[in-house]
């Protein structure tokens, strides 16, 4: 109506320029609201927010155990050496074309043998499918987005907890969620009753995440005698078991070993899927790379899948980016650089074992009236350290520690530097408990 | 695509299995006839019943990929790869900007660098000057704070967040496509939740575009519908509207309140001039609506490999924008978690840096000339041999792709006797195509146009 009243107005007046009538064009749309009126704010990500609240803290004592990312014990981050190298070596020298839809194919052998083991028959037969993927994120969302596809009346069994992000990705794969008991609470261990049983009573065929090792928040992982039970009951129930492996070398310091999980599951037949990730590993956070994995019947299942993979990553990504999956295939393929980095990675996850041990003995030491047994028994990046979201509140805004509100320390903010004023402060809002 | 043109004959095996075989030779790195023999169903041991995906079909293969993937086979010393859009040197080769390397060196030397996570928006440097890029520095939506960019994994990635975001949150769950478009666009929009329609664009009679139908099928939209507008360079056509045809749909779409999407995949590579191929966009921001658009580094920076993109709302207000930003990274964060930073890097070293950036204009150029040079020879050698038919649309289109106009059958004609590959549709990528092989090309399709077929 108001552009009719304009056209009318302009033609009535020869003066018009058209600058005028632009302008007056414009202000019409702009006296139109916005199409985004109704935008709600979204919250803010529990995880990344803590991060930027520490930020924004101008204390000079405030300590960041909030997100997984490693320090070193000068509470820097570190890129590794063989990383470096890796650089290195592909600046100036590569092209930057297009990788197939399915990533780099040396990359994903490489990521495969580490998951599956060097001599797996599963890797001779060729009874894997696999793709790059974008970090452990895109990996588990492909997986996710593959499941709805093919197996949209299924739902998928999560434990309590979880990464959050977990619970927003087989969201937004529009895959239905259950949960499965996971972390006892009075034990500050595993609920490994109330995991058989939740396991026993989900109908056949169900599917399950299962975190490898290194479980994200908890830092509790299965015994393998537990594991074993676990996948026989699998087998039993002819579940399908979904591996999230983001931290593998990183809990241990010894990959094969952290890879156990996945190995006992191999052994016992099932086919699994998996969630790689180089994120933490290989200090590639930023890069976004990893590799998804489904184990096939045969070869042409295999390929069968992959093309249906990747039918899913064309209209996400097209193809998965090319320099974090250069460096992981220049560091694992050449056996130097694997040595080099398998090296670090054991100075990561020692480092890190380290200050468990440390900030035990620490609380131990200021006579605290709890057990912290957990924070070595826990492995792996975090420790869930059995604090309220009421005691983490206080240890934000009374001596500037950040930690998401579950109480989920990441170990590898903690230092020689920072552990006693850490261990001072959580004695100091738990020893009344 | 009929793979079967591709297949052994050395099996007595089903079509289906020869197609796999087929595929398999493609895929893997070396080419093992005894292995290809030995794909066949087995039945496996000791598991929990049988695989869960057991009822899977094979996917089709990427049309346009598949064109690649067909050529690298074919073992003749002249054939020609007019298929997938990554620009090549008059040598044939892949090219590597000059100012790429400069941003390169200068972030290994930089040892402080760090490469942790990105946010969930990406390199926050990298999203400002790309929305400048696009929109003009001097652009009142960036001024004004109503623009929110987020890096993204290249156009395929900007398009599919922006499409998700829409699909959330914008009244009108309908996207209107151009006919024909990139064959990723349907896939992309569907998978985001919208659902797709099309509009006229490319009218066959005249290699051009059909303005008509164009302006009859979106003023026939519903209100408020989305509209893909594909900024410059038109993928597949090369066929792009004049700034008043321009100026006629933006007065349209306006008055219909139907919302533009750009997909901006070429800039700087259609003209040769950043700020000429971003002009459209510009007339619709100009005006003080809003619009998303999709951003991709891939061709005019050659980073194709490092997926470096970005998508931008450009809303009425700040705070929208704001709210708007806020609920984008809900989409990423399950998606992706956040974006790769490696190319995102290259390309702000680049666009921060006066030197740098004004070499890289040159360097674009010399892309876009070289593209316009082949276009030209080609309508020269065309002419020459006196082909018939009208082949001005060589000249007339613009950007990376020609539409020849060429059927499924000609096209299939030229890769059996000239080995010369591009897809089924007839478009061709002149990047592919040097002074060397002009001739070769032109003899092609001299042949199959005075032929019978």
């Amino acid at each position: 109506m108001a552009m009719m009243a304009m056209k009318i107005r302009n033609s009535a007046s020869r003066r018009t320029t058209t600058t005028m009538a632009s302008r007056q064009i414009s202000s019409g749309l702009r006296s139109m609201s916005s199409w985004w009126k109704n935008v709600e704010p979204a919250p803010k990500d529990p995880i990344l927010g803590v991060t930027e609240a520490f930020l924004a803290d101008p204390s000079p004592d405030k300590v960041n155990v909030g997100v997984g990312a490693y320090r070193d014990d000068n509470g820097k981050p570190v890129v590794l050496e063989c990383v470096r190298e890796a650089e290195r070596r592909i600046a100036g020298a590569s092209f930057m074309e297009y990788l197939p839809m399915g990533g780099s194919v040396e990359m994903v052998e490489e990521t495969l043998k580490l998951a599956y083991g060097k001599n797996s028959e599963f890797i001779k037969d060729k009874r894997i499918a696999a793709v790059q993927s974008l970090s452990g994120t895109g990996a588990c969302r492909l997986f996710a987005d593959f499941q709805k596809r093919f197996r949209p009346d299924s739902q998928i069994y999560i434990p309590v907890p979880t990464w959050s992000n977990h619970h927003n990705i087989w969201r937004d794969a529009q895959v239905p969620q259950k949960t499965y008991h996971y972390y006892h609470p009075e034990t500050k261990g595993l609920d490994f009753s109330g995991l058989m049983d939740d396991v026993k009573n989900a109908p056949e065929g169900s599917f399950f995440l299962l975190h490898a090792c290194a479980h994200n928040p908890t830092g509790v992982d299965p015994t393998e005698e537990q594991w074993r039970e676990i996948s026989q009951l699998f087998k039993a129930k002819k579940h399908f078991a979904f591996f999230d492996m983001a931290y593998q070398g990183f809990a241990s310091g010894d990959p094969r070993k952290d890879a156990k999980s996945i190995r006992i599951f191999l052994e016992d037949g099932h086919h699994i899927g998996i969630s790689q990730s180089y994120a933490k590993n290989m200090g590639l956070y930023g890069q976004r790379v990893g590799c998804l994995s489904v184990l096939c019947e045969d070869e042409k299942q295999a390929v069968t899948v992959k093309s249906q993979l990747q039918q899913l990553a064309r209209p996400m990504y097209s193809n998965p980016p090319l320099h974090g999956a250069q460096i992981v295939s220049i560091i694992l393929g050449d056996p130097q650089l694997k040595n080099q980095w398998l090296q670090e990675v054991k100075i990561m996850a020692d480092r890190i074992i380290g200050m468990r041990t440390t900030l035990r003995e620490s609380l131990e030491k200021l006579g605290s009236p709890l057990s912290w047994e957990h924070v070595t028994k826990q492995i792996g990046m975090f420790c869930y350290s059995g604090l309220t979201p009421e005691q983490v509140d206080r240890l934000t805004s009374e001596y500037h520690i950040y930690m998401t509100r579950n109480g989920r320390i990441s170990m590898a903010g903690v230092t020689t530097g920072n552990v006693e004023y850490l261990a001072n402060a959580i004695h100091e809002v738990t020893k009344s408990s | 695509m009929n793979t079967n043109d591709f297949s052994s004959s050395s099996s007595s095996s089903s079509p289906s299995d020869r197609r796999i075989g087929a595929l398999l030779r493609h895929l893997t790195a070396g080419t093992d006839a005894d292995r290809v023999s030995s794909v066949f169903a087995s039945p496996t041991s000791g598991v929990a019943g049988g695989s869960v995906f057991a009822h899977l079909v094979q996917a089709p293969e990427d049309a346009i990929l598949g064109v690649t993937i067909a050529y690298n086979k074919d073992p003749s010393p002249i054939k020609l790869n007019l298929g997938v859009g990554a620009y090549r040197t008059e040598e044939g080769k892949p090219l590597v900007l000059n100012v790429v390397r400069k941003a390169e060196q200068q972030l290994i030397n930089d040892r402080s660098r760090i490469k942790e996570y990105l946010p969930i928006v990406g390199l926050g440097e990298f999203n400002k000057l790309s929305a400048k890029l696009i929109l003009g520095a001097d652009s009142p939506a960036i001024r004004e704070n109503r623009v929110t960019t987020v890096e993204c994994l290249s156009g395929t990635g900007s398009l599919r967040v922006g499409g998700e975001f829409l699909a959330r949150h914008y009244h009108q769950k309908t996207i209107y496509i151009p006919q024909p478009t990139w064959g990723n666009h349907p896939k992309i929009f569907t998978l985001a939740g919208l659902s797709v329609k099309t509009y006229r664009y490319y009218d066959p009679s005249t290699r051009g575009l059909n303005f008509q139908g164009l302006l009859e099928d979106l003023g026939a939209a519903p209100q408020g519908s989305i509209v893909l507008l594909h900024a410059c360079a038109h993928n597949p056509t090369g066929v792009d509207p004049t700034l008043e045809q321009w100026e006629q749909i933006r007065k349209l779409m306006r008055s219909k309140g139907l919302m533009p999407f750009f997909d901006s995949a070429y800039q700087g590579f259609a003209s040769g001039s950043l700020d000429t191929d971003a002009k459209p966009i510009r007339m619709f921001v100009a005006d003080g609506g809003e619009l998303l658009v999709a951003q991709s580094y891939a061709k005019n920076m050659g980073l194709y490999g490092e997926r470096v993109g970005a998508l931008s709302i450009v809303c009425k207000a700040a705070d929208v924008a704001g709210r708007v930003e806020s609920q984008l990274k809900l989409v990423i964060r399950p998606m992706y978690s956040n974006p790769p930073i490696h190319g995102a890097s290259i390309v702000a070293v680049i666009l921060r840096d006066r030197n740098l950036f004004n070499e890289w204009t040159l360097e674009l150029k010399a892309m876009a000339d070289r593209i316009i040079s082949m276009r030209k020879q080609l309508f020269e050698a065309l002419r020459a041999r006196g082909t018939p038919g009208d082949w001005t649309h060589i000249i007339k289109q613009i950007g990376m792709f020609t539409f020849t106009g060429l059927n499924p059958a000609q096209v299939s004609y030229m890769t059996k006797e000239y080995h010369i590959y591009m897809t089924s549709d007839g478009r061709i990528s002149m990047a592919g195509l040097s002074s060397k092989t002009v001739p070769h090309l032109a003899d092609a399709i001299h042949a199959v146009v005075t032929k019978a077929l």
